[in-house]
């Protein structure tokens, strides 16, 4: 109880002071000094304006649909990515390593290409577009659209979070509990679950902060309506046309400003449950 | 060239801190940067090529011109921020009026070049499915029901802010007219619209290859563009009674040819966008010639037809401000229903 | 009971892949044979026709430069913030961590915007860039620039987690022995954390070589010199060149699958030494 406050507990590993010292000097240079500039922006505006920026119906609209599309495209993408790293990691099958490099695709592909590649696929006169038309469902043009363009750039976050975690999940461990006589649910539920749950919810947190930023293949498949298929980046480009840098700043301030609020949620759900699982 | 344009790089790259992207400047080989809007492309790579010939013809050296093509607007911000345009061949006058107020060319650009700096003009007409099966002729039809409507976004593409203007001009001279009808017009048709693209080429694609919506406002030049490229099979041209004279203006950006020395032959380049052979090559790319000579040559391309003017509008800054700033007319269209 | 149980869970093996390949194939694998699909469509002929332009080379060029400059810079920071975050315990930590997530939660158009709002002509350091008579908004400097923002967290973020399960115990062991600082990085750590800062690196390449959103906001977009290979795509687009578009496009999304299963090529080759790895 006498330990004196530190800053830094002592360590005898070399090279703290330059580490520490490059990555501090890196991250001012790359990311806070460029966020200060956004930061600071807006204020010209003054508060009164730079409130109005954002509240006007079509911001709302717009702040609405990009969180609430990038929301529900991170809890699919937990769904079907967990689906997806299960069976890459407790199956074999042929091609496995062929899917599994293609995880990493939307990383990889120019996120206009993705836009303009699944316009075209998923438009009313597209391949898969054409059939669902058929049923009277529109999925180009429409939110439904959009949501599918943030699933595609999300997926590999949380396939890439969870796979590692569930390569190390212990197998005895399972084995036990079955002999133990717990079925499939019970093991899914009770000895996986709770070891794969931070990476997943780290996995979903990434792809929803990407989701919510995602401009180059959304425009293309969402139909831009305002009101309706709007997407919030859209209406930073909007204001940047109209030479208001100050607008377009606000804007993307309280995107970013959200944002950070979801993931700091997360990131303390999961610290909450790493540590419950830690006791 | 191809040489030059790789050495020039890889020296950008070794100077890491990033000078200018281009060379230019020296003596018998001049360069120019041509920052332009998205349906100029396939004009002015033809008259780069032209304007070349007509300069080493003239014993003036070797002239090459860069191109650079974006949304309109998008551009005009781009040689805001920095972008060493020498000349700027934008959309609407709005846009180089907007250059202008930051001080990098004179406010009275569009006196030092004849037909207030526009050398060529176009309208706005109807791109309809093959056979025009919903019949559409005129502004009206646009609103009957069924009708499905593609246009961008006025806020991002001067092609779609001609199309507004255009069809508020056709709803404002309909016999007892009011602000209100027209905007209740307005109000109907953007209803009609299903897809709003940020940029025309955007806008003919979806209407093109998607297949969504019946009919197409577009640039006469895009519209001709598109049948040529993408299929006289599919679609035809309609051109309405009424249309509006869109006049994209071209302008010399002072500051820039200042500081770079190329003053002399950015006016050249733009000058002669007014002579014929210029202007014989602008009729082929579909734009409408100022020279009327020329015009006649190529007789029933460019139909007559009424046209509004910019003018009827109280010019681009007052146009700008009642419909298209923030609160403006078109924002109002898309209020939330009962605000 | 018990046998008939783990039946029923082997029985699931076809039903969970199925699911997985099918999912992926709708959301991944389809649009990537569109892609392909468009490129050929008017045959090999068609597709060539693409590369015969001075242009499409000179944008290949491009970005591989701004590749070879903003990748090497992100992968020595990983491999700091690696070091410092995973060996080190000290105050704000937790901060330092979320910082360098921070780039993935920043729009894309944000990414770029800021440039400007720096560098642009009314941006903060205008007057200092005039005075010095340099440009950096509509230069490579610019493309670097947002690159390095959009792609700074790929590399850290797959070396943290590795290199805080490994542990400390080998570098000290290797100091106990008389490492210096090179040796014990060199010997020591660089051969324990190679495949995930190979994968890293590659992740980091593949999304630097494939950033649309933000190298388009400060790229001049003039043909043959500031445009990347993405910012080429929408040219051609635009262009109503559709074939040379997706032929465009095929070479970046051919470089990340290459890269990927060169990947897992080697991951296959070396798994014993990798299972060894991971059992520390």
């Amino acid at each position: 109880m006498t330990r004196r406050w530190r800053w830094k507990e002592p360590s005898v590993l070399p090279g703290f002071g330059l580490t520490f010292g490059f990555v501090v000097f890196y991250l001012s240079l790359f990311v806070l000094i460029p966020l200060a500039a956004l930061i600071l922006r807006p204020w010209e505006l003054g508060l009164g304006g730079f409130w109005d920026a954002v509240t006007t119906p079509r911001a709302l609209a717009a702040l609405r649909l990009s969180f609430y599309a990038a929301g529900v495209a991170a809890l699919i993408n937990a769904v079907m990515g967990l689906v997806l790293a299960w069976a890459l990691v407790r199956y074999e099958f042929p091609g496995k390593r062929i899917i599994d490099a293609l995880v990493d695709l939307p990383f990889a592909l120019p996120t206009a290409v993705a836009g303009i590649a699944l316009t075209a696929i998923y438009a009313p006169n597209g391949p898969i577009g054409a059939w669902f038309d058929e049923i009277g469902v529109r999925i180009a043009y429409t939110p439904t659209g959009v949501l599918l363009a943030l699933i595609f750039v999300g997926l590999p976050f949380v396939v890439r979070s969870v796979q590692p975690v569930l390569e190390d999940v212990d197998r005895e461990i399972e084995e036990a509990a079955e002999t133990l006589g717990a079925s499939a649910f019970q093991r899914a539920r009770l000895v996986i679950l709770p070891a794969i749950l931070p990476a997943l919810i780290s996995g979903v947190g990434l792809a929803f902060a990407r989701a919510v930023g995602e401009y180059g293949s959304v425009i293309f498949i969402a139909g831009n309506m305002p009101l309706k298929s709007e997407i919030a980046p859209l209406l930073i480009v909007i204001q940047l046309e109209q030479f208001n840098y100050a607008g377009a700043a606000a804007i993307g301030l309280a995107m970013l400003g959200l944002s950070f609020m979801v993931l700091l949620a997360l990131n303390g759900l999961q610290a909450i449950l790493s540590r419950r699982g830690q006791a | 060239m191809f040489d030059r344009r790789g050495l020039l790089l890889s020296a950008g790259a070794l100077a890491a801190a990033g000078c200018s992207p281009r060379g230019g400047g020296d003596a018998g080989a001049a360069s120019l940067l041509n920052v332009s809007y998205d349906p100029t492309r396939e004009l002015y790579r033809a008259y780069n090529t032209l304007f070349a010939t007509h300069w080493r013809d003239t014993g003036q050296g070797d002239a090459t011109v860069e191109q650079s093509h974006g949304g309109s607007g998008k551009q005009a911000r781009a040689v805001i921020d920095g972008l060493q345009a020498d000349v700027v061949t934008l959309a609407l006058a709005a846009d180089i009026d907007a250059i202008a107020e930051r001080g990098l060319l004179r406010r009275g650009w569009a006196d030092s070049l004849p037909d207030n700096a526009c050398p060529y003009t176009s309208t706005i007409v109807f791109l309809v499915r093959k056979g025009n099966p919903k019949a559409i002729r005129d502004w009206p039809d646009l609103v009957r029901p069924g009708v499905q409507v593609i246009t961008p976004n006025p806020k991002t593409s001067g092609g779609a802010r001609w199309n507004y203007l255009a069809a508020w001009g056709d709803a404002i001279r309909r016999p007892g007219a009011t602000e209100a009808t027209a905007t209740a017009y307005l109000t109907e048709l953007f209803k009609h619209v299903p897809v709003l693209d940020t940029g025309a080429r955007g806008s003919t694609t979806t209407f093109v290859q998607r297949g969504i919506g019946d009919v197409l406002l577009a640039w006469e030049n895009e519209a001709f563009l598109a049948v040529e490229e993408l299929g006289a099979d599919k679609v035809d041209i309609v051109v309405p009674p009424f249309s509006i004279l869109a006049e994209p203006p071209v302008a010399v950006v002072d500051q820039n040819v200042d500081r770079k020395g190329t003053r002399p032959v950015a006016e050249a380049y733009l000058r002669f966008l007014y002579e014929e052979p210029a202007q014989v090559l602008i009729a082929q790319n579909y734009y409408r010639p100022r020279n009327q000579a020329v015009a006649q040559r190529f007789g029933t391309r460019f139909p007559q037809l009424e046209l509004a003017t910019i003018g009827d509008f109280g010019g681009w800054t007052e146009a700008q401000a009642k419909h298209f700033a923030d609160g403006g007319v078109f924002d109002r269209i898309y209020q939330p229903s009962g605000a | 009971m018990s046998a008939a149980r783990r039946s029923a869970v082997r029985g699931a093996a076809p039903f969970v892949i199925g699911v997985g390949v099918l999912w992926l194939a709708l959301v991944v694998l389809l649009p990537l044979g569109m892609v392909f699909a468009e490129a050929f469509r008017r045959g090999l002929e068609g597709f060539l026709q693409a590369f015969d332009e001075p242009d499409a080379w000179a944008a290949v060029r491009l970005t591989l430069l701004v590749a070879a400059i903003s990748v090497p810079l992100n992968a020595l920071f990983g491999l700091a913030a690696a070091w410092c975050i995973s060996r080190y315990e000290f105050r704000g930590k937790a901060l330092l961590t979320t910082l360098i997530d921070l780039p993935f939660s920043i729009s894309p158009v944000i990414s770029g915007l800021v440039w400007v709002l720096l560098f642009g002509t009314a941006g903060w350091f205008a007057p200092l860039l005039d005075a010095l008579g340099v440009r950096v908004i509509f230069t490579v400097t610019g493309l670097v620039l947002a690159t390095i923002l959009v792609t700074l967290p790929f590399v850290a973020r797959e070396l943290i987690p590795l290199m805080q399960q490994q542990g400390a115990d080998e570098e000290l062991a290797a100091l106990t022995l008389g490492a210096g600082p090179w040796a014990i990085f060199s010997k020591v750590t660089l051969p324990n954390v190679r495949w995930a800062l190979l994968y890293g690196v590659l992740l980091c390449n593949a999304r630097a070589m494939g950033e649309f959103g933000a190298v388009s906001v400060v790229s001049g977009h003039i043909r043959g010199l500031t445009n990347t290979l993405p910012l080429h795509v929408e040219i051609l687009y635009n262009e109503y060149d559709f074939v040379g578009a997706f032929a465009t496009a095929t070479v970046l999304a051919g470089l990340a699958l290459v890269t990927l299963l060169i990947k897992s090529l080697l991951e296959w080759r070396f798994a014993d030494e990798l299972a060894a790895t991971r059992r520390h």
